[in-house]
């Protein structure tokens, strides 16, 4: 049967050389290398759950007056958005489900393309001859996070509807072009004529079909120059080492997606999220406090608190204040994330192609930098939620806020130091195999009780006398 | 140090997942190279576990089909449909880490250049077909010129997209004498406020406009610390503000009657309510725009205006 299909496509396509050498492609194994297959196949997820959704979802801003299941809400009135968004929950057979499902799906998704994307920065993965799958990942970020932030938008809830203001807003402040670009993204001053509808679009096609392709190059690529791989016996800078694809590596993969997927599911209908009914629909004049973006978003939400009451004029025209925090800022940091594979080249002069990984401790300065990152972006994170944390430790909000601008500037140069020299240390180690050395042989001995064999160490050159009874048997 | 509990958590749930197979493996074996893969030995155990594995996927997809079908919980449902899920994962990695013959192969890699004679070749192909191109010089200026006007004309319908922001972002639907509403849409009189309370007011017949939202509070009279002029719009201790923050145009909802202070819950921006909302704390930069007031002889309280600057957030063209 599978023999007739090959035969068959053969014929047609000439497949069969290129299938006998990809069924026995080598794929290295480690459980860092399954970062990015969990970020594909939250994306998968995504992809069913989203198509799903479309079939129930009403991009309208038009108001209507709401006589539906959710009895609290009855007699208000709400965008149409916001009352297919309660249909889709209560009255659609699983559509909670699936609804909490592609909502937990774009958090692991998010999550996985950032902890994917800090394994290939720590291991130098993005060294020549991969910066394209570098500059392709960083793009996947981005549009991860204006993927999330589209979809975050639609129900035209109250929290949402804020996050949709605060980013009118942000594109406002840029100079020059900031009106217009607003103006035209929503379609008039804000809240604009149809902005649901646009951003429905943006984010099931645009933003999605943009996405699809990117990581078909990515993959493409991962295929074509084949996958890094860590060092050890075997293997080389001119080899690859690992499972063939079929079937070991094909049968893990699929088991790894069904674990994602299950996960998922049981997040789905176990752990609410985003339970928009209860922040109500959006108002212009309402807001709810606390009020926090999606997690992959809290760096953006932190910046804006924590920028102090600070703006410029230039030529007499303003540069408003949330220009700083959230263009400039982002601007530059996935600037200097993009161009990183040049900047390392640049610093270190090392241009060679290289496909054995770096452990983050081979490279302490670059583990450093990216320590200063990940400090920074959970300190922004965390300052995202000030008044939360001021909530609960009974503490002003003001105090909370200039204890984070503070921290902000502190917490990411010492978490670089620590790295650094935990680094120094662990190579140091790496060089002193003595310190591993096998110390003493514990063995069972014929009555079950056990004999300690103490071997010599360069620190005590005189051995103790061995063979010294601890335990008992029965 | 977060990331290596990140990494021994991602590790311990591999090495769960696989019973350990992935993490061992990491660990360089002796034989890497293409070894003759062992017979595998057969695996009563491992064959039992996927047989249970899939045996309890195909119960938990009845379920949850049947609680589908008689309309059950979401609970249920997430319950019933991750179990299965679950199951068939247990399966397929069991399956693939016991039951199938474990081998490592060695595959060697081409290096990235092509070799020197096929780059040779390219440029060579490249620059005969450029050549060819640029031999009819002004021709091909001409084809550059109408592809770029061209797509730069392409780009005009992106104008459709929206109003020029010219005045929009200046005015708002407050008039000279509208009458101030509730958000019930009911007009507001001075009875109706009583000291340190605070109401949401639009212009008559705008209830529920985004720009044109206000504040209206009431203090006493005396402890306003105004100029004149914005002291003359503000009678008797009702003073109007813009609800749009000036920092990123969340409405401005908290009032903390003690301190006379509004906060903007979204950035916590903090406004001086007695001197004239001017910011006290937080990000924004900005006074929140007054709304002059007059207080009328039937107790109605009117606008004597637009509000003294544009409202919301900060732009390119801000006077």
């Amino acid at each position: 049967m599978i023999g007739h299909l090959v035969l068959w496509l053969d014929d047609r396509l000439g497949a069969a050389s290129f299938l006998r050498k990809a069924m026995r492609k080598a794929f290295p194994d480690h459980w860092a290398f399954m970062l990015g297959e969990v970020a594909l196949y939250s994306y998968l997820a995504l992809l069913g759950s989203g198509i799903y959704l479309t079939f129930f979802y009403t991009a309208s801003g038009d108001h209507i007056v709401y006589h539906g299941t959710y009895r609290p809400l009855d007699g208000v009135p709400m965008s149409e958005a916001y009352a297919s968004i309660l249909r889709i929950s209560f009255d659609v057979p699983a559509g909670l489900l699936i609804r909490q499902f592609h909502h937990w799906a774009a958090l692991v998704f998010a999550a996985a393309i950032s902890v994917h994307l800090l394994r290939i920065f720590f291991t130098g993965a993005f060294r020549r001859p991969r910066e394209i799958n570098w500059l392709i990942g960083v793009t996947l970020l981005l549009l991860a996070m204006a993927i999330g932030f589209t979809g975050y938008s639609l129900p035209d809830d109250l929290l949402s509807g804020t996050g949709l203001r605060i980013a009118y807003s942000i594109l406002l402040s840029i100079p020059v072009v900031g009106t217009w670009s607003a103006f035209l993204l929503f379609g008039g001053v804000y809240p604009g004529a149809d902005i649901l509808r646009r951003f429905l679009i943006l984010h099931i096609f645009l933003l999605q079909a943009l996405i699809a392709a990117l990581i078909g190059v990515h993959l493409f690529l991962i295929w074509h120059q084949k996958h890094t791989q860590f060092r050890g016996p075997g293997r080389t800078e001119r080899n690859v080492v690992g499972s063939p694809l079929w079937p070991n590596y094909t049968m893990k993969s699929i088991g790894l997606a069904l674990v994602i997927f299950s996960v998922l599911a049981l997040l789905g209908g176990l752990a609410q999220i985003n339970p928009v009914w209860l922040y109500g629909p959006y108002e212009a004049w309402q807001a709810s406090s606390p009020a926090q973006p999606d997690w992959y978003l809290g760096w953006a939400e932190g910046a804006l608190r924590l920028w102090p009451a600070w703006e410029i004029r230039l030529f007499g025209r303003l540069v408003a204040n949330p220009f700083f925090p959230s263009v400039l800022f982002p601007v530059v940091f996935f600037l200097v994330l993009y161009l990183w594979p040049w900047i390392e080249r640049w610093i270190t002069g090392d241009a060679r192609p290289h496909h054995l990984l770096d452990r983050a401790r081979d490279c302490p300065w670059r583990s450093a930098v990216g320590a200063w990152a990940v400090a920074f972006g959970i300190a922004l994170t965390l300052a995202g939620s000030n008044d939360v944390i001021a909530n609960l430790l009974g503490v002003p909000v003001e105090i909370v806020t200039v204890y984070f601008r503070v921290m902000l500037g502190i917490a990411p140069i010492l978490a670089a130091v620590l790295t650094y020299f935990v680094c120094h240390g662990l190579q140091e180690r790496d060089r002193q195999p003595e310190r591993r050395r096998i110390r003493a042989i514990v063995r069972v001995n014929a009555r079950g009780g056990y004999e300690e064999e103490t071997l010599p160490t360069p620190d005590s050159p005189a051995p103790e006398p061995g063979g010294g009874e601890s335990g008992t048997g029965s | 140090m977060l990331l290596r509990a990140l990494a021994a958590a991602v590790r311990a749930v591999a090495a769960i997942l696989t019973l350990g197979d992935i993490v061992r493996q990491e660990r360089p074996g002796p034989a890497s190279r293409e070894a003759a893969p062992a017979p595998p030995a057969p695996d009563a155990r491992a064959s039992a576990l996927v047989a249970g594995a899939l045996l309890v996927s195909i119960a938990a997809t009845i379920a949850f089909g049947a609680a589908y079908a008689l309309g059950a919980q979401t609970q249920l449902l997430a319950g019933t449909s991750g179990v299965s899920l679950a199951a068939l994962a247990v399966a397929f990695i069991v399956w693939g880490q016991r039951l199938l013959q474990q081998e490592q192969i060695t595959e060697e890699r081409a290096p990235e250049p092509s070799p020197e004679e096929a780059r040779r070749g390219a440029e060579e192909a490249l620059a005969r077909g450029e050549r060819e191109i640029s031999r009819r010089g002004a021709l091909g200026w001409l084809l550059a010129g109408a592809l770029g006007s061209l797509g730069i004309a392409a780009l005009f319908p992106v104008r459709s997209l929206g109003p020029g922001p010219d005045r929009l972002l200046f005015h708002t639907k407050w008039r000279a004498g509208a009458p101030l509403v509730g958000i019930d849409g009911k007009p507001i009189r001075a009875a109706d406020l009583l000291i340190g309370s605070v109401a949401t007011v639009f212009p008559e017949g705008y209830v529920g406009d985004p720009s044109s939202q206000a504040l209206l509070i009431r203090v006493e009279p005396g402890l306003l610390e105004l100029p004149p002029a914005q002291l003359a719009g503000a009678p008797q201790g009702f003073v109007a503000y813009s609800k749009i923050c000036t920092h990123a145009g969340c409405p401005v909802g908290l009032y903390r009657a003690r301190t006379h202070e509004l906060v903007c819950p979204c950035h916590q921006s903090t406004f001086d309510v007695l001197a004239g909302a001017r910011p006290v704390f937080g990000p924004a930069t900005r006074p929140l725009p007054q709304l002059p007031l007059r207080l009328g002889a039937d107790g109605r309280l009117r606008a004597l205006g637009d509000f003294t600057e544009p409202v919301g957030p900060g732009f390119w063209g801000m006077p």
